[in-house]
């Protein structure tokens, strides 16, 4: 790891959206991973922990949301839809957003249930989930624009595309969206939304750093100046990971209802 | 009853023949089990003094191992499965060792341990006349996929429990059981308010509910921890009873929490019969199961293997030891048995382990780890995905001191088995001895 220099470069503020409800899996790693980055390329971060029925921060310039369960999913919907505008503006404003699993299907059109019930999304991203009775799970390797990404899947839910929405990567090994297209996750702006857990940020940095970028520029008004940070362990991380989950080839539809 | 014996027969031929071997302990019971599947119902019901469940996700095992004990001072004969395969087919292979052909179970009261989902498909088979339910964890989402299925599971088994509930007051999703519970006995078991504070460390957020819910207040049934200092403690039952003060074999207030359950659940099994005096003398005799806090002797020096699951059950550990800072190493595999996503990793939070450093991070995962070891800026000397490599060097680079390995599930299994050869430990490979 790199030691930071002295004097910062200027302050980014990181939210995380629901630490207590919608971050389980792991997904407070993509939070740490942000901080810590922030941190060894020289700039101040303040981490806001943004809890249901808290006033939105007015600063706001990189979001991370993770996945939850049904209890936690139902505890944030309401206050969603309170603070609805203000994300829908900061996404089309350019602002840097990872959501995983759960939240990245809450940032879609819609969630329509097993039993057909449609709950509505954010809309942020063009994307509809379907609820279903298999479960997607395992390791997955993608191609993205970032290079390649690894991590692990664990959903139910069935995601399909909009006719114009960019996907976050194509599927190498694994299931992705819903295990048919070869896509995974959805990107608008500098929003991504990805079933990856992992959790996906510190054993992918490069993704981290591009996230990282946008929000230093917004922050600062000035574009973004990395530091070199070494990345060994995590490089070593990913690509022995990339070669075992190649080597055991694409995975198939496991049913996994419980045993 | 001629089902029965050929069942008997067969599942009785297969543990021999899994014995020669020295292989796993759930295979005759799932042969019995195809052969019969009312035999574990059948045997069961001739046990006249209680059939009681040991549920939860961490520290079923030691809770079982403790509550078998406690029991067996009384002068009762204790069917239990000491195996550590908590599984229905576990249950069986277990049994068909101790019953004749006949198919009588020479016991007075069952005590098993089971995992949250066989401990219902036990209860379809058997009525549990009383069940000791943990606490709800995080464990291998992969596989239960939801904590709040598995407190569902839980106050399923609750439900179909005859006469005793023993619940954990300190962990929500166990203590809002009893608010569906009718027509049996409710007890808990919990921590001192005095030492409330260190509760979070062992129990999960609760997020389901928009109120902050609090178990009734203790009743003199209610077994309560009262710790004395890190080692000793004790076991009060209101102002007039008490457990202790003892020391357990096993380290940390994990072991202290499961003593104060097994000891709850113990005195509501016992009724009258109940005594403090053979339960502190149990309870001081049991040494740690297979994985928790095991001390081997390397050269005159202690090696410490700590198996690790989940991320309480980590947190926990780093806790537990993190007073007495020794030379650590860490082996994270991800096979299905450890949890193929290592994502719990980052919630655990490694602080405790940065003023030392790790020596080694070992397994399939050893570069996961550092990697996540370096986020908490936790300084790692070595990475050595194989072993036996990895062992070999952490015990060579510290001789002649005292070392600790944190593990998941099987990176143990095969460290135990390298530890074995090394070292002469006769048995020590295998699970259960
Ligand atoms: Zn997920």
């Amino acid at each position: 790891m790199s030691m930071p220099p002295t004097s910062s470069k200027g302050r980014i503020v990181l939210v995380h959206l629901y630490p207590r409800e919608m971050s389980i899996y792991g997904d407070l790693g993509n939070t740490r991973c942000l901080a810590a980055r922030i941190r060894r390329h020289g700039y101040d971060v303040e981490v806001h922990d943004h809890h249901p029925g808290m006033p939105f921060p007015q600063d706001a310039h990189l979001l991370m949301g993770g996945g939850g369960q049904d209890s936690g999913q139902s505890r944030v919907e309401d206050d969603l839809a309170v603070i609805g505008d203000r994300l829908r503006g900061l996404a089309a404003d350019g602002t840097p957003m990872v959501m995983i699993c759960g939240m990245y299907q809450m940032f879609g059109h819609a969630f329509i249930t097993s039993d057909g019930v449609e709950l509505p999304g954010l809309g942020i991203l063009d994307v509809t989930t379907r609820g279903q009775s298999t479960r997607m799970i395992g390791g997955i390797v993608l191609d993205t624009p970032w290079g390649e990404v690894v991590g692990f899947e664990n959903h139910s839910g069935a995601t399909m595309l909009g006719s114009g929405q960019a996907p976050f990567g194509t599927v190498r090994v694994g299931h992705g969206n819903n295990g048919q297209d070869h896509t995974e996750g959805a990107r608008t702006h500098n929003v991504i939304g990805s079933y990856l857990h992992g959790p996906i940020l510190p054993a992918n940095p490069a993704v981290a750093d591009a996230l990282i970028a946008a929000a230093a520029e917004r922050a600062t008004g000035r574009p973004f100046e990395p530091e070199q940070v070494d990345d060994a362990l995590a490089d070593e991380a990913r690509t022995r990971q990339i070669t075992r989950l190649r080597a055991r080839g694409t995975g198939k539809l496991k049913d996994t209802a419980v045993h | 009853m001629l089902r029965t014996s050929a069942a008997i027969i067969a599942g009785k031929t297969l543990r021999y023949a899994a014995r020669l071997r020295g292989g796993g302990s759930a295979l005759p019971g799932l042969v019995a089990e195809r052969v019969d599947p009312q035999i574990l119902a059948r045997t069961l019901a001739s046990v006249p003094g209680g059939i009681v469940v040991v549920t939860g996700t961490n520290g079923k095992t030691t809770t079982t191992k403790m509550l078998a004990a406690i029991i067996a001072a009384h002068g009762k004969h204790v069917f239990t499965n000491p195996t550590g395969s908590n599984f229905t087919r576990g249950v069986l292979s277990a049994m068909l060792g101790e019953i004749g052909l006949g198919g009588r179970l020479q016991a007075d009261v069952a005590v098993l341990e089971l995992d949250e989902w066989h401990a219902l498909q036990f209860a379809k088979l058997v009525t549990p006349t009383h069940a000791l339910l943990l606490n709800v964890a995080r464990d291998q989402l992969d596989r239960f996929a939801e904590i709040d299925t598995t407190a569902k599971l839980l106050a399923t088994l609750a439900g179909q429990t005859s006469q005793v509930v023993v619940l954990n007051r300190d962990d929500s999703f166990v203590f809002r059981i009893a608010e569906g519970l009718s027509g049996k006995e409710i007890r808990y078991f919990g921590v001192d308010p005095e030492i409330a504070d260190q509760v979070p460390a062992l129990n999960e957020a609760d997020v389901r509910f928009e109120d902050a819910a609090t178990p009734p207040p203790p009743t003199t049934d209610d077994g309560l921890l009262h710790p004395v200092d890190t080692r000793d403690f004790a076991i009060r039952f209101g102002p007039a009873e008490q457990v202790g003060p003892l020391a357990l074999r096993q380290r940390g207030l994990a072991a202290m929490v499961n003593a104060t359950a097994a000891t709850t659940m113990a005195r509501a099994v016992l009724g009258a019969d109940f005594r403090t005096d053979l339960t502190e003398a149990a309870l001081r005799t049991v040494t740690a199961p297979f994985g928790r806090g095991e001390v081997i002797d390397v050269d005159g020096h202690p090696l410490e293997l700590v198996l690790v699951k989940n991320p309480a059950g980590f947190t926990v550990a780093l806790s537990t030891y993190g007073a007495e800072p020794v030379a650590t190493m860490i082996a994270i595999n991800d096979d299905y048995a450890d949890g193929q996503d290592v994502s719990w990793l980052y919630d655990v939070s490694f602080a405790s382990l940065r003023e030392h450093g790790v020596a080694m991070t070992s397994g399939v995962r050893a570069y996961d780890m550092a990697l996540r070891l370096d986020y908490d800026e936790v300084l790692v000397e070595q990475i050595e995905p194989d072993l036996a490599g990895a062992l070999d060097g952490f015990l060579a680079a510290y001789r002649g001191q005292p070392t600790r390995i944190f593990c998941t599930y099987t990176a143990m299994m095969a460290l135990r088995k390298l530890l074995a050869a090394r070292f002469g430990l006769a048995g020590f490979a295998q699970e259960g001895e």
